[in-house]
């Protein structure tokens, strides 16, 4: 029942750097909630592997602590923390059968051989593997593995947090969504905190609570999917989550409108004067600029793409590209098309980071 | 974290015990004969590399030296070319008899070479090839090349087979795929089956002499020939025996790093 | 596992293969086929003896009989000791040597270099050491009050054999295996420690079935050098005292170059490399047949 406290933890090789540019994690506090699932999402290299080994213990923070409740197992060996992991590629006892892999972590610790069988028979009903319980669990295959894996950080009632570092990597795509569901179904029955590296936003939104965007050594930003969606607080949010990504145009903001280089555009909140000679963007998601055969922004067509359940048109506007959503309704697109910008979705990014407006 | 220091300590005894045979060698290298005979100490009195200067010196030494080096060469790199396609071939296919011809292979390794000096001396005698580096370099090949079909087999089943199928899709031609895709993936099986092929046929001597007399003695026969020759002339023979470690030596601190990257034959 | 394709155009593949080995195989094969059943009245006058060689051979109670028995069992009994000595260690030494940082690349050429010794330099080295007068391992010894003597004393002969090859041969089991246990990868330690594993169960569990691959070409390797041992014997006790270490290859050579007896000597080769074959055979199927069984 505990929760992990990142209090001030950073990572650098070299000792104390002289800049944010040293550290391979940069300074970050968070509180992990016990029960939550959390996703550590972002592209390779950011940071998040080396974050995921912080908590498990494989390396040790150069700076800040860990806690896990009230205890500070900073310094503390992995076995010593009660999590559990699961890793990239399944991690089995070639020469043990499924139960036995299961049973191990108990044994272990010695304990009472009914109670080892009880609690396999719950993880392994629970995982659906009681049809494999007796067969050797090296003839299986890679997503029952990783279930294995996953089965045997579970039967341990001490465990607190169970992490997971990119586990899907090599099973089969048709397996990956069922395994993905089950994941969320043990997650829902045992109550556990759950933090799940991934650079896939699929796996990372339907998996989490919350998530936890990192790039470049750095959070930049934790929230819920829909937070994430919608309210992007960087544009490497916007960028990165979504399908396609954030569209983003250079701006001059006054008051509620936004001057864009050959037309001008309504903003959804009345912002402060921003100096002069930074870098101002408007954001706004393929989602919220449509096509229309109503009045709206005159735009070139590029090319439209069909993605089935939605069509997505390559925009450009006064220059500037765009990615725009089209109707169902409309059938057939031609050279131009109007687009209106829906503008209480658009937000306004200075130097890459949101500016918060007030209500028009 | 664990205790280190109890395999550091025994990993630092055994490599000390077995110096010692080869620090005597080295030891009696560096002395005179007389020096030697006079009694048993723990060094040298008068370390001095004479015999190390005689050696270089003599063309029989040196050519003796060029000679075994040339046929292991040879031999390394017709065992391991060879091997490449038949290793591929054992690991992805299934064809007639190949279980069969796979543990033949194997069974050349047991081939007792004092069985079979004679009937290569005679074999080779009737071909021209008696008394030459090709000679040595081909005879090695009954062994070596079953050992080197044998190691690159695991590491080409340490490949999936995907990468294959994907090269193929990918419009590549078999040669191109396995020259441009296939061998920088088994680089580290390459290395280590060469390392084995150089060891094994540097070390075998009784082909090696049966087959060669005086053109292409190699520089073994050339120490049993000044053994029986100059009498128990120790300290030249200890000084020969120094150098033959050298080329083993240099050899494996090339593929050092292919045998730290670890290789389990297959996969893990 | 799918199956692998069947493309009998692989011939192709390995006929290069097929015919460097062939070429040196085939023609001493059958001279010691042919040898073996004939018999000479010396000047190159052979006649047919059919089996008579293998008859005699096999049977214990002629004299060629028994001294081919005794040799085989002095033989296996030598390849079994080495075995038992070699494989374990070789491990042990393995598990301790260093895994990264500087001593790496040291360690690997220092543990290997009793492998690169060629092998009559072997036999010499140890020639000198088992000596009393001038050599370590002889005056040690002696000097500690064991009545030490290569040449006359059967127990030093065979002891010395054993610790040679041991010296000479554990190197190959070391390499072998260290690289088989480089190739596991990091995320199975940490797998075993969060599981509470103790450093026995990570080696039983992970570490040793991983390695089997590699271990079955060491151990079959080792097997057959052993069985085949020739130089290193041959130049440190000349298979003396007596017969003490007179080891199959030497015994053969004895009877083929020193009797010129190469009807038996032929014979003897081939059932030699018959018992070679059958272990190695019966090796290499049980090692295969318990990997296919696991993976069901």
């Amino acid at each position: 029942m505990t929760s992990i406290t990142l209090d001030h933890i950073a990572h650098s090789y070299m000792g104390k750097p002289k800049d944010d540019s040293g550290y391979q994690l940069k300074p970050l506090n968070h509180v992990w909630e016990h029960g939550l699932a959390y996703a550590l999402l972002g592209p390779s290299g950011c940071g998040k592997t080396t974050l995921l080994n912080v908590i498990s213990g494989l390396v040790i923070p150069s700076e800040g602590r860990l806690l896990f409740g009230e205890r500070d197992v900073t310094r503390l060996p992995t076995e010593q923390r009660n999590i559990a992991q699961v890793f990239q590629f399944p991690v089995i006892y070639d020469t043990m059968t499924v139960a036995e892999n299961l049973a191990f972590p108990l044994k272990n610790r010695r304990q009472p051989r009914l109670v080892i069988e009880k609690r396999v028979a719950e993880i392994a009903d629970m995982l659906d593997l009681t049809a494999d319980l007796n067969r050797r669990a090296r003839g299986l295959t890679a997503d029952a593995k990783q279930k294995i894996s996953l089965g045997r950080g579970l039967v341990r009632s001490d465990v607190s947090a169970v992490l997971f570092d990119e586990p899907l990597t090599v099973i089969d795509p048709a397996l990956k969504w069922e395994l993905r569901s089950k994941l969320k179904r043990v997650h829902r029955a045992l109550d556990l905190l759950m933090i799940y590296v991934t650079h896939d936003q699929i796996e990372a939104l339907t998996f989490a609570d919350k998530v936890v965007v990192m790039n470049d050594g750095r959070a930049v930003q934790i929230g819920t999917p829909a937070e994430l969606f919608y309210q992007p607080e960087h544009t490497f949010v916007g960028y990165f989550i979504g399908s396609p990504g954030m569209n983003f145009l250079p701006a001059e903001v006054r008051g509620a409108r936004a001057h864009v280089a050959g037309f001008e555009m309504a903003l959804g909140a009345t912002y402060a004067d921003m100096p002069k000679g930074r870098n101002i963007q408007v954001g706004v998601r393929p989602e919220f600029v449509a096509g229309t055969r109503g009045a709206g922004l005159p735009a070139q067509v590029r090319r439209v793409s069909d993605l089935g359940r939605k069509r997505l048109a390559y925009v450009s506007l006064a220059g500037h590209p765009l990615v725009a959503t089209l109707p169902h309704d409309m059938e057939s697109v031609g050279e131009t098309l109007n687009i209106a910008i829906d503008a209480a979705n658009t937000h306004v990014y200075l130097d890459d980071v949101r500016v918060a407006g007030r209500a028009p | 974290m664990r205790n280190d220091a109890l395999p550091r300590i025994l990993f630092a005894a055994y490599v000390l015990v077995l110096m010692l045979p080869i620090y005597w060698l080295i030891k009696m290298s560096l002395q005179s004969n007389a020096d030697i005979m006079s009694g048993l100490t723990l060094f040298p009195r008068h370390p001095s590399l004479e015999k190390y200067a005689a050696i270089f010196n003599d063309p029989t030494w040196v050519h003796g030296f060029g000679v075994s080096l040339s046929y292991v060469a040879i031999n390394t790199a017709i065992s391991v070319a060879v091997a490449l396609p038949a290793a591929y071939a054992f690991n992805r296919y299934s064809f007639l008899g190949d279980k069969h011809l796979f543990f033949w292979l194997l069974t050349n390794l047991m081939a007792p070479a004092a069985v079979f000096a004679m009937p290569f001396f005679q074999l080779y005698y009737a071909v021209g090839l008696f008394d030459t580096i090709w000679a040595v370099a081909l005879a090695h090949c009954l062994f070596n090349v079953p050992l080197a079909v044998w190691i690159l087999e695991g590491f080409v089943g340490g490949v999936p087979r995907e990468i294959d199928e994907t090269a193929a899709i990918d419009g590549y031609s078999f040669p191109r795929f396995f020259v441009k895709i296939f061998l920088p993936l088994i680089a580290n099986g390459i290395g280590v089956t060469a390392f084995f092929c150089f060891m094994f046929s540097w070390v075998e001597q009784l082909l090696a002499t049966t087959l060669t007399s005086s053109h292409a003695l190699p520089f073994a026969a050339v120490m049993t020939r000044a053994y029986s020759v100059a009498g128990m002339d120790w300290s030249l023979l200890a000084a020969a025996g120094v150098l033959t470690m050298i080329p083993g030596a240099v050899v494996i601190w090339f593929v050092r790093n292919h045998i730290a990257k670890g290789f389990a034959l297959g996969r893990v | 596992m799918t199956a692998k394709p069947i493309n009998n155009r692989a011939w192709f593949f390995v006929l290069p293969v097929l015919g460097f080995v062939l070429f040196s195989s085939i023609v001493p094969t059958m001279t010691v086929v042919n040898y073996s059943v004939q018999d000479t009245m010396g000047a190159n006058n052979f006649f047919w003896n059919g089996d008579q060689w293998f008859r005699d051979l096999l049977n214990p109670t002629t004299a060629i009989g028994q001294r081919f028995n005794d040799a085989l069992f002095r033989t296996l009994a030598f390849s079994l000791t080495c075995l038992v000595i070699e494989i374990p260690l070789g491990i042990a030494i393995a598990l301790c040597a260093p895994r990264k940082g500087w001593a790496v690349g040291p360690s690997l050429v220092v543990v290997a270099l009793p492998m690169l010794i060629p092998w009559n330099v072997v036999g010499t080295i140890w020639q000198i050491f088992t000596r009393e007068d001038i050599g370590l391992y002889g005056a040690a010894l002696n000097g500690l009050g064991l009545h030490y003597n290569v040449t006359q004393d059967a127990i030093s002969a065979w002891t010395t054999i054993v610790v040679m090859d041991v010296w000479h041969w554990t190197p190959l089991v070391i390499l072998l295996s260290y690289a088989g246990l480089r190739a596991i990868p990091d995320a199975y330690y940490q797998a075993a420690r969060i599981d509470g594993a103790s450093r026995w169960a990570v080696f039983l569990n992970i570490e040793l079935p991983k390695l089997q691959k590699v271990l079955v070409i060491a151990v079959l390797l080792r097997f057959m050098q052993t069985f085949m041992i020739y130089t290193e014997p041959f130049v440190v006790t000349g298979g003396g005292p007596g017969s003490a270490t007179t080891f199959l290859s030497i015994d053969l050579d004895k009877i083929a170059l020193g009797q010129v007896d190469l009807g038996n000597a032929a014979a003897m080769s081939l059932v030699y490399y018959l018992i070679t074959l059958t272990v190695c055979y019966v090796f290499f199927t049980i090692m295969t047949q318990l990997e296919r069984r696991r993976d069901v």
